[in-house]
């Protein structure tokens, strides 16, 4: 049961954050809400008026609307014709021309009324994310919707696109819109929520207003009380352990996705990797990691050139590896925990040597890591898809940091895991540096690598724009995010 | 409209196309690796199924739709239908006595004939008469279990290998030239062919799983390719002097030293030879190979999720070419199981259809190797009784190929079908919130 008896309250022209951790069971009410799921009991009442959504169509006809955490946009296609789609108007009867002119008035009529300022004949994949996703705000608004559904819109914006919306988000509240915001983020939910509903395990925790605190929000998200901040010392940065120079790296259609990168990463230290996702981050750490091959540029981890070596040697000269994908690069979904928390070192004794393989040096190894790093399963030999993604993400954990590391290379490292285990990851991240290991810790959350990384590195379409202190002011790494560099 | 612009309307995610740098990247996410395959999900499909309860509602629902069809064949029976409400006693007694007959025939060709263990007992015929129909089982069984073992082993690695058929062609050709062309003895001789089978098969699985590794051309297509291959090298080359028997004008190779064959295990009279021994250990050493290897896990974490198996460090080109190597050698042993066993002589159809019927067990079995000896005994039975059907109660042995291809339907088509509507309901749901998306 994904929910469980939730009652969600909406005034018109109200902003009412929708707060819960991954897998509360929040996207589960908006799909109902939207039409995509249907209610096993309970019902939706519309104006005083009970409706029952068979699919998104109903729903939109009821004037609700929603605009997902990723875009349906037809990249090549101009605005105007992405907020037609779907909704065309024609002219001269019912196989008639496509009314491109009425389309591009009602599109620059409802921008004019919101405020919404877009270029209606901009092709949408020339667009900055922020305004593909106005060109969604407003595809919604051409369907005269009341009430306007945003799942996690931030998590692909900078700070100051985030800004951008939650002004529009104002303006469209002023002219008796309601919206219901889907977050996680707690500082966003302060600013601009009028309520705030918290969603647990699939149930109404509390409803409440933005006075309380961040803590209190958390503790209400969580069920106990979390500590926000990464509790950690001075980093006392030693040898460098990671060094690239002149990295080139080429995605896989042919473009330069990382362009002449040169860092390092010292001993006892936490380098994180700033930068809106798709700016290179993937192949940067792919690179290091010996899976995608550099064009140029070298690597070297502990003094020695890894440059093109094999993945293989590389996490067994020391280098610890969190992929960004736990579901795609970190797991074997039909393994046992026991099988996965050793995918990377099976063949390396007491788990197994030359062709033999020791079943149960990996189970008994298995017992006592579940243990040492809180691994919530039923046993050593239960299938890791059984697993919430919390744990899960924890066995990737436990499985990298459970042998001695010269370097953590840790690629979004908490995404889409409870605040529970979000706060144990970053204390083991720090546990590791604090033991002498360098840390390359990437991640879109600004707010992750801003209180646990001791230096940040922001990266923007290839290249690492700067690298600045953790106590910079937000707006400064914000610019910088956006391409604009500190000279400039 | 709605379906045409959600159908029409991608999204930045599959586009495909130049996106700019700043728009969210997709495709790391996205990769069809997030998805399992066609192949993964059919056989996690096969294996959530109840596998003692499905098997045995499978072989019974076959039989009855085989004892329809017994009936039907049989002129006499059928016109019994004719007066079937003037006398429907009638009717059904002659089809009861028809299909019971016949399936009487095919246990005691499968099993044993009571008849025979009353004659022993009485000293009108001898003991080796009673053992007679367990001997042919295990006979047919025993390549059977190598094939099986073949597709199963490729099926864990994420393999379809459809060409069991050629390797064991292969296999055949290895242990026959290698049984007649040396002069070595007992045992020896019969220890290098088997090894001669195992490198003709090996290799025979090693082109397809190179040509995957490093061009990524699909084994399911270069499989059967050289099956075909396989089939017209060997027509070329018994027809060969110096392989052909000389006294023959017929399409057949000499015979291979008799002190090469798999030596019969109860006696001469009986058929059963090493072959299922060899089968038997096949297994052991599969289980053991998946199981409690290094090279076993790779396998496993190749089959089931071969990018995190790259991130993990392992080799997935590696782990494919030994893959289909090791399978390519099981199904060459199963060729030679038939020539240095029973056939003798290597002839256009030696191999018979044991590739493709390793196919059938692997997925009777599970694709797991204990499964696939008990397969191949079932397999084995139908063909042994199948035969004593033919002759005494004048069924064609082809029935056994219907029943056993409607075994192995009743298993493998419910988790066919759910793996369609899965894959149907996962394309659905994408559609769904594309149509959501896209409004």
């Amino acid at each position: 049961m994904a929910n469980d008896k939730i009652d969600l309250t909406v005034e018109p022209g109200e902003i009412h954050a929708l707060l819960g951790e991954n897998g509360a069971g929040k996207s589960t009410l908006m799909n109902v809400l939207y039409g995509l799921l249907q209610p096993d009991d309970g019902e939706i009442v519309v104006d005083g008026t009970v409706m029952s959504f068979k699919s998104p169509r109903d729903a939109i006809a009821a004037g609700i609307g929603m605009v997902h955490q990723h875009f349906m946009l037809v990249p090549v296609f101009t605005v105007a014709e992405n907020v037609m789609l779907g909704h065309e108007q024609t002219s001269g009867g019912p196989v008639g021309f496509l009314d491109r002119r009425r389309a591009r008035r009602e599109l620059i009529e409802v921008s004019r009324r919101y405020g919404l300022d877009v270029d209606p004949d901009a092709i949408v994949e020339d667009l900055p994310v922020g305004v593909q996703q106005r060109v969604e705000i407003v595809k919604a608004l051409t369907r005269q919707v009341d009430l306007l559904i945003l799942d996690e819109p931030t998590a692909a914006l900078t700070p100051q696109e985030i800004d951008e919306l939650l002004a529009v988000m104002r303006t469209l509240e002023e002219s008796g819109k309601s919206i219901v915001f889907i977050t996680h983020k707690l500082k966003e939910v302060k600013a601009i929520a009028d309520r705030i509903t918290v969603i647990r395990r699939g149930r109404t925790v509390e409803t409440t207003t933005p006075d309380a605190s961040e803590e209190q929000l958390a503790a209400l998200m969580v069920g106990r009380s979390v500590i926000l901040k990464v509790d950690k010392d001075r980093a006392r940065p030693g040898d460098t352990v990671l060094e690239v120079t002149g990295l080139t790296v080429y995605d896989e259609r042919g473009h330069r996705a990382v362009d002449g990168v040169d860092f390092e990463v010292r001993a006892g230290e936490v380098l994180g990797v700033a930068g809106v996702q798709g700016n290179g981050q993937t192949e940067l750490v792919e690179a290091i990691m010996g899976l995608r091959p550099p064009r140029t540029g070298t690597v070297r981890v502990a003094g020695r050139d890894v440059t093109g070596a094999r993945t293989k040697d590389i996490l067994h000269s020391g280098v610890g590896y969190i992929p960004e994908d736990r579901s795609v690069d970190g797991l074997v979904r039909d393994f046992t925990v026991a099988e996965n928390l050793v995918l990377d070192v099976y063949d390396r004794p007491p788990y197994g040597s030359g062709l033999r393989l020791n079943p149960d040096a990996i189970t008994a190894g298995a017992t006592e890591t579940i243990q040492r790093f809180d691994v919530r399963t039923r046993s050593a030999e239960a299938p890791v898809s059984t697993l919430s993604g919390g744990n899960q993400q924890k066995v990737i954990v436990a499985r990298e940091m459970s042998r001695p590391l010269k370097l953590l290379v840790a690629a979004q490292p908490t995404r889409g895991v409870d605040v529970g285990s979000i706060e144990f990851i970053h204390a083991q991240v720090i546990a590791e540096r604090d033991s002498g290991a360098g840390v390359l810790l990437v991640s879109s959350e600004l707010d992750e690598v801003m209180s646990v990384a001791d230096r940040v590195a922001v990266m923007y379409r290839g290249k690492i724009l700067a690298i600045v202190s953790p106590d910079t002011p937000r707006e400064d790494i914000g610019l910088l995010m956006a391409g604009v560099s500190p000279d400039e | 409209m709605s379906e045409g612009a959600g159908a029409a309307a991608p999204g930045p995610e599959r586009s495909g196309g130049k996106a700019p740098p700043e728009a969210p990247r997709e495709r790391a996410t996205h990769r069809a690796g997030s998805e399992p395959t066609f192949l993964q999900r059919f056989l996690r499909n096969i294996w959530s199924a109840n596998t003692v309860t499905v098997t045995v509602l499978a072989i019974v629902l076959a039989m009855v739709i085989g004892a329809i069809l017994i009936i039907v064949s049989d002129p006499e029976v059928l016109a019994a239908f004719g007066y079937f409400f003037a006398a429907p006693g009638s009717a059904l007694r002659e089809s009861w006595a028809v299909v019971s007959d016949a399936y009487a025939n095919l246990l005691k060709g499968a099993i044993v004939d009571p008849a025979a263990v009353q004659g022993a007992i009485n000293g009108t015929n001898s003991w080796e008469l009673v053992f007679q129909s367990i001997s042919e089982t295990l006979t047919y069984a025993a390549p059977l279990i190598f094939t099986g073992l073949a597709v199963a082993l490729a099926f864990r690695g994420g393999l379809f290998n459809i060409g069991a058929q050629g390797q064991a062609i292969l296999g055949a050709i290895g242990a026959g030239v290698l049984g007649f062309a040396l002069n070595l003895p007992l045992l020896l001789h019969m220890i290098v062919a088997l090894i001669g089978a195992v490198f003709a098969g090996a290799l025979w699985g090693f082109v397809p799983g190179y040509l995957k590794a490093r061009t990524g051309a699909h084994e399911v297509i270069t499989t059967i390719m050289l099956n075909y291959v396989a089939l017209l090298f060997l027509s070329w080359l018994i027809i060969q002097e110096g392989i052909q028997d000389p006294g023959r004008s017929d399409a057949i190779s000499k015979p291979v030293d008799s002190d090469s064959y798999l030596i019969d295990l109860p006696g001469p009279s009986l058929r059963a030879n090493l072959g299922m021994v060899f089968g038997v250990l096949a297994c052991a050493g599969v289980a053991w190979l998946l199981g409690r290897s290094t090279f076993g896990f790779e396998l496993r974490a190749v089959g089931s999720n071969p990018d995190a198996a790259r991130t993990a460090g392992m080799s997935v080109t590696r782990t494919y070419v030994l893959t289909m190597v090791v399978s390519g050698a099981l199904a060459g042993l199963g060729g030679a199981a038939l020539v240095l066993g029973t056939a003798h002589n290597l002839t256009v159809l030696v191999v018979g259809q044991i590739g493709f019927n390793g196919i059938l067990v692997a997925l009777l079995g599970r694709a797991k190797p204990w499964g696939v000896l008990l397969a191949a005994l079932l397999f084995g039975a139908l063909q042994a009784g199948g035969n004593r059907m033919q002759s005494y109660s004048g069924i064609s042995v082809e029935l056994v190929t219907v029943l056993q291809a409607l075994i192995v339907l009743f298993i493998a088509a419910p988790a066919f079908v759910k793996t369609i509507f899965q894959l149907r309901a996962a394309r659905a749901a994408r559609l769904e919130t594309s149509l959501a998306k896209g409004w």
